[in-house]
């Protein structure tokens, strides 16, 4: 790790004016899960830190009158054990609580969970973000079982956000502060697929933080289902995430989002427009996982995901139906 | 690629330079080491920043404040190990995945090589040095000596404050939630059947241990 | 002075402590975190060591320039280990190394050394025999029959390809040291499998005595066959020390490199046929395999394993070389993929007969060393009741209409385990204390645990007036732990060192019970006349006797002669099978129930023993499912050294597993047999045969991936 200068502001104003206008001048710290590792391995070498997990206002999820607002540094614990989330929005509980390591959950913020780096190996092994060498991606001719079968390059990372899918899949918005103002930006609009090596994979600004989210009222039966090969600490091979408005047994409107596919989460419209109107049943959802990956493509060892993705989306969306009669 | 460097791409992320693969190429002349990665523009000056040399800090560990001087980027497993000889926890994977490094922080279990000592001020530490009272072991502890839940033990003091930390939470365990709840630590030697016995044991002797005290 | 004591083990009924289950002895220090293994260690003036290693799998070094590194404040001593003109073979190799006054300064400073390399051509693909090159390089052919006659006169013939790739020991504790080396003495504190050989050979590498060189290990974080010698990395660390006048330096590797050079297991790839009668009889084997085990070749997986007196054999292995670490012994060196492939393949031959595969292995056992034929036959027998073979098994295909699909599959295992040479000295003092003094080092296997408690059946004592002194090189020498030859050499040498010294009281304390030497035993505390127990001594008012002269008297372990002695052997034999559900649509293996059957002689703990073969058996069920080094084609970079994409098993990802020893008077009376490794080999092979049982179709390579499986499901092997 190379060393840095460290900071513990209390306010946000305070943190916002100890951040950098460039990446590299500062990164912002709050459950470390992923930052410490980028410092240890040198991918990231900031010159200062900025711990943001004494500012009080970026604890708490509370009801708004518009829906929920959960701060940045609630953990992943505290977000599936909530109340209001379990209530209101189950598919977000599912991929909170999902995340096998309780030390992980303890540690893990919701902020963390959508800022984090990519896992991509050739990323950690200091390819940069796309995964370069001598101008050519090594990923289409690499290892690339656990990579995207969604999106056209140059990246081919996955998102590795756990709460992605199921945010974009609940029209939620997160807040992002900086020294001008505060913007909110949708969380489907915050993720985005870098053009290059230099550009990042969602749109905070060196000079901003993500203080909250907010998740929009809506009565909607949802599910997040994970494919995971190992209960013990371990990524998802792919996930789902969807949210459905009903009557009586129809769905109204679906929204049907995957995870650990594309670089960022990846709204399944295939999927989408497959369901609305029919009932969901073993039938139904079985389409409407194919409609999902109907645009899929594959690397050359990664056909399997496919696959996974087809079947994220099917339970998940039985799942859905499932809680909602309970 | 090494030509990169944070000075020369404006609001731009960082180009990875991982630890092992920093010198690739025909050496490291062009600079990206050391002072090559400083950028020239001028951060805003901060209202309190510490470091990046040694700064005194002071921990409260197993209930007794303890001082020490470390560098901000010092996590607190080296601080435990490295700079206080508390050497119960092991650091093996080092990147937030084994668990080997497990301590319990205000009453929650997180890996602490993936904690800033720093920023381990102000938070009660527990450490599985702090669980015994005296000679006698902790139930934890004891139950993994009773179901042989240790061979060659370097998991072992990770996984029993995983352990604690599961049955605090958890005070009536099913096996289930033991397998579910336990998830966030790795042994190698394979001792995971004792472990679950031994802490369905745990939990029914420190569940007896509160109703008597 | 009495005769020759009689050294043989008490018969099974006769045993107080032998047989008993004893919690093992390190559980309290372990448990409670106090146990210091040596990376734990401070020792005063200790300096923190660190790294540079090389990012190219193969490359020249050209220059290397320390200057920068020597200038930062802190670091005491900079040691060059890849100089101007060395060829880098793989990624992860010691280049340079700082010592510092503290860890961080230490890793900062390696980062300011300037290398040069010349980048060279590279290889790491060793499952692509086709492509390798002058990398693939034949080795052993061998030839019994006529293979060629037999398969065109065979009622069938099967044929397959299987693969078990690269994977990590991944020691928990790295591989490492703390060292000092000063003028010519040198004490170490290593994490070591073999406490009693380091001395000596670290001598020949630093050139000084060994009779300098003081190595004390109390405790070992997991070495399973990769941590035998001081390797590069004590003498690097010992140059560290040196160049800093002499202070201790504490060296060990990172993560990241703990995988990539440590050691791992050589893959084995391969394409069999077997033919055989309808009765699933088999009469011939061909194969053609190949593997891996770095830039050196290493010896081919035994075929057919176990079963090696088919009439008609053609085996052919070709050594492929690549650019990463070295192979080293893993937990039965080479028998896992030879189980892997013989037994898979057997279960291809059964399904080709349709036939049951636990009658084909039954019927075929003949072909085992003749010794072992009835052993395999009954341990298949009990190993299908304990799986509800019979009730579960459905054969390939045929495992229901639903999404989830349970299946059965079973495998063997062989290995000698007998005990290495080794000595033991057991000293009994005047006041009645008793010391057991062994070079030798518990892995955490036990090995203290059954120490003390051979010690004490054999003095008639309890086991805590029993002291055992273990783990520095100045003791009588034990050997190395590995090959399982640990029990077998350290139950004898203390049985004979405790029976010797017994011999030496006796001969003292004799004329004062008014009897000879020999007609005295010694029981539950006392030493007293056989068939007058009356006629006793407490063990204290025996030991006084003495006046102020103590006994110490070695034991001896010599493999030729063991066998003779009856106190160790070798040939383990074990069946295993696995009972697994797969999930058809996401290609994912859960295992539901895993048993193992295993006999290892004379059992000193069942409780530790168990643990043994629980330990092997879930290290196996990670490699069948998770594990495997991934290798970048292009770059030559491992790409998953590390804990997070190198997947071990969790605790939940096991299922539930039973262990049965075959603890038959047949197998006790043969004497003790090493266990460390017999249980690990035929996890692979029983879970693949499972997974395939399940799903209809040969799933070829381990590990058992939802890519693998599904790409089966769908026909995609290649």
């Amino acid at each position: 790790m190379q060393s840095f200068e460290y900071a513990n502001p209390t306010t946000v104003p305070d943190a916002l004016g100890l951040l950098g206008t460039r990446w590299g001048q500062a990164d912002v710290l709050a459950g470390g899960t992923d930052l410490i590792s980028l410092m240890k391995e040198h991918l990231h070498e900031p010159k200062r830190v900025v711990n943001i997990k004494n500012i009080k206002e970026l604890e708490g999820i509370s009801k708004t009158a518009d829906g929920l607002r959960i701060g940045a540094l609630v953990t992943m614990d505290e977000l599936a054990k909530n109340a209001d989330v379990l209530a209101a929005y189950k598919s977000l509980a599912d991929a909170a609580a999902g995340i096998p390591s309780p030390q992980i959950r303890h540690m893990g913020t919701v902020g963390g969970d959508l800022c984090q780096r990519p896992r991509c190996w050739y990323y950690r092994q200091g390819f940069g973000l796309l995964g370069m060498q001598d101008g050519k991606s090594l990923i289409p001719e690499g290892e690339n079982k656990y990579h995207a079968i969604f999106g056209s390059g140059p990246a081919y990372f996955v998102s590795a956000s756990s709460l992605g899918p199921a945010l974009v899949s609940l029209n939620a918005k997160v807040k992002l502060v900086s020294a001008k103002g505060t913007r909110e930006v949708a969380v489907a609009k915050f993720f985005v697929t870098p053009a290059n090596d230099n550009a990042r994979e969602i749109v905070l600004m060196p000079n901003e933080i993500l203080t909250e989210i907010v998740i929009p009222t809506a009565t909607v039966h949802t599910s997040t289902y994970e494919v995971r090969q190992k209960e013990a600490l371990d990524w998802p091979l792919v996930a789902a995430s969807v949210a459905l408005t009903m009557n009586g047994n129809t769905v109204t409107a679906a929204k049907v989002v995957l995870g650990h596919v594309a670089p960022t989460p990846w709204e399944a419209a295939g999927a989408e427009s497959a369901i609305k109107g029919k009932a969901i049943t073993q039938d139904t959802a079985e389409a409407a996982g194919k409609a999902a990956v109907a645009g899929a493509k594959p690397l050359s060892q990664n056909a399997y995901k496919v696959n996974l993705a087809k079947v994220a989306v099917k339970r998940a969306l039985l799942d859905a139906a499932k809680a909602r009669k309970a | 690629m090494s030509s990169k460097k944070d000075s020369e791409l404006p609001v731009q992320p960082k180009t990875g330079f991982s630890r092992r693969g920093f010198m690739r190429g025909v050496g490291i002349g062009s600079g990206a080491l050391g002072t090559g990665l400083l950028e020239t523009e001028a951060v805003a000056a901060p209202p309190a920043t510490v470091g990046p040399g040694a700064v005194p800090i002071s921990l409260n560990i197993n209930g007794k404040p303890v001082n020490l001087t470390v560098e901000p980027r010092v996590t607190l497993i080296d601080a435990l190990r490295n700079y206080l000889d508390i050497t119960g926890a092991k650091r093996v994977c080092d990147r937030a995945t084994c668990g080997a490094c497990t301590v319990i922080m205000n009453g929650k279990t997180v890996y602490s090589c993936t904690v800033l000592a720093i920023d381990a001020q102000g938070k009660n530490i527990e450490t599985i040095e702090g669980l015994a009272t005296g000679s006698n072991l902790h139930p934890v502890s004891k139950a993994f000596w009773d179901n042989d839940a240790q061979q060659c033990g370097y998991c072992t003091p990770g996984f029993v404050m995983a352990c604690k930390g599961f049955i605090d939470e958890h005070p009536n365990p099913t096996e289930e939630e033991v397998k579910h709840g336990l998830g966030g630590n790795l042994c190698r030697c394979g001792t995971y059947m004792g472990i679950r016995k031994a802490v369905i044991q745990a939990a029914k002797e420190m569940k007896g241990a509160s109703k008597n005290g | 002075m009495a005769n020759t004591p009689d050294y043989h083990w008490p018969p099974m009924d006769q045993r107080k402590v032998i047989g008993t289950s004893p919690k093992r002895l390190d559980g309290p220090v372990k448990s409670s975190g106090r146990a210091k293994y040596s990376s734990d260690l401070k020792v005063p003036g200790m300096l923190f060591g660190a790294y540079l290693y090389s990012p190219h799998a193969h490359a020249k070094v050209t220059s290397i320039d320390t200057s920068d590194a020597e200038k930062v404040p802190g670091v005491k001593s900079v040691y060059v280990a890849a100089p101007a003109g060395t060829e880098i073979q793989w990624e992860g190799w010691e280049v340079a190394a700082v010592a510092a006054t503290t860890e961080e300064i230490a890793r900062e400073a390696t980062r300011k050394i300037k290398v040069n390399y010349d980048v060279l051509p590279h290889y790491v693909k060793d499952w692509d025999l086709a492509n390798a090159g002058a990398n693939a390089k034949q080795g052993l052919e061998k030839l019994v029959g006529d293979p060629d006659k037999a398969l065109q006169e065979a009622d069938a013939v099967s044929e397959g390809h299987y693969g078990i790739p690269v994977v990590y020991h991944c020691c928990l504790e790295p591989h490492g040291q703390i060292i000092q080396w000063q003028g010519d003495t040198a004490n170490v504190w290593p994490s070591t499998q073999n406490v009693p050989g380091y001395a000596p050979d670290l001598a020949q590498r630093l050139q000084i005595p060994a009779t300098n060189i003081k190595v004390k290990m109390d405790y070992i974080g997991g070495g399973f066959g990769s941590k035998f010698n001081p390797d590069a990395w004590a003498i690097v660390g010992a140059n560290l020390s040196k160049n800093a006048g002499g202070r201790p330096v504490k060296l060990y590797l990172e993560r990241d490199a703990e995988l990539m050079i440590a050691g791992n297991r050589p893959s084995a790839y391969a394409k069999i046929k077997i033919g055989g009668k309808k009765d699933g009889t088999i009469t011939v084997w061909q194969s053609e395999s190949w593997g891996t085990g770095g830039v050196q070749s290493v010896n081919a997986p035994a075929q057919p394993y176990v079963y090696t007196n088919i009439p008609n054999i053609h085996q052919v292995h070709t050594n492929v070389a690549v650019n990463a670490g070295t192979q080293r012994a893993w937990r039965a060196p080479g028998n896992q993929q030879a189980s892997y492939l013989t037994c898979c393949a057997l279960d291809d031959f059964a399904h080709k007969v349709g036939m049951d595969p636990i009658e084909v292995f039954k019927i075929n056992a003949q072909y085992a060393p003749s010794a072992r034929v009835d052993t395999y036959r009954y341990q298949l027998d009990k190993a299908a009741e304990l799986a509800e073979w019979k009730k579960l098994w459905k054969p390939r295909g045929q495992n229901g209409t639903g999404t989830m699909k349970r299946g059965l599959g079973v495998a063997f295992a062989a290995w000698g385990g007998a005990g290495h040479a080794g000595q033991c000295r057991t000293v009994i003092n005047p006041d009645g204390s008793v010391s057991v003094e062994i070079g030798s080092q518990d892995l955490g296997t036990g090995t203290r645990t059954v120490i003390t408690q051979v010690a004490a059946e054999s003095l008639g004592l309890s086991m805590s007036q029993v002291k055992l002194v273990m783990g520095t090189s100045d003791l009588p020498p034990d050997g190395g732990s590995g090959g399982s030859s640990t029990v077998g050499a350290v139950a004898t040498t203390t049985r004979k060192s405790s029976l010797n010294a017994l011999a030496k009281l006796y001969d003292v304390v004799a004329p004062a019970l008014g009897a000879q030497p020999e007609e005295l035993e010694a029981v539950d505390g006392h030493i007293r006349v056989k068939g007058s127990p009356n006629k006793s001594l407490t063990w204290q008012a025996a030991c006084r006797k003495l006046g102020t002269t103590k006994i110490a008297e070695m034991g001896e372990n010599v493999p030729r002669q063991a066998q003779a002695e009856g106190l160790n052997t070798q040939g383990a034999a074990g069946v295993q099978i696995a009972d697994v559900s797969v999930d058809i649509e996401t290609g994912i293996v859960k295992v539901n129930r895993y048993v193992a059957v295993q006999d290892c002689g004379l059992v000193i703990n069942p409780r530790l023993s168990e643990s043994q073969v629980y330990g092997a058996v879930i290290m196996g069920i990670g490699t069948a499912l998770y594990e495997e080094r991934i290798m970048d084609a292009q770059t030559g970079k491992t790409l998953n050294p590390d804990m997070e994409f190198y997947k071990l098993a969790g605790i939940a990802d096991i299922g539930n597993i039973v262990v049965h020893m075959d603890i038959r008077p047949e197998n006790d009376k043969r004497g003790v047999i090493g266990l460390g490794e017999p249980p690990a080999i035929p996890i692979c092979a029983a879970i693949g045969n499972a997974v395939t049982n399940a799903i209809g179709v040969r799933v070829p390579n381990i590990p058992m991936t939802p890519d693998h499986v599904l790409a089966a499901l769908e026909g995609r092997n290649g």
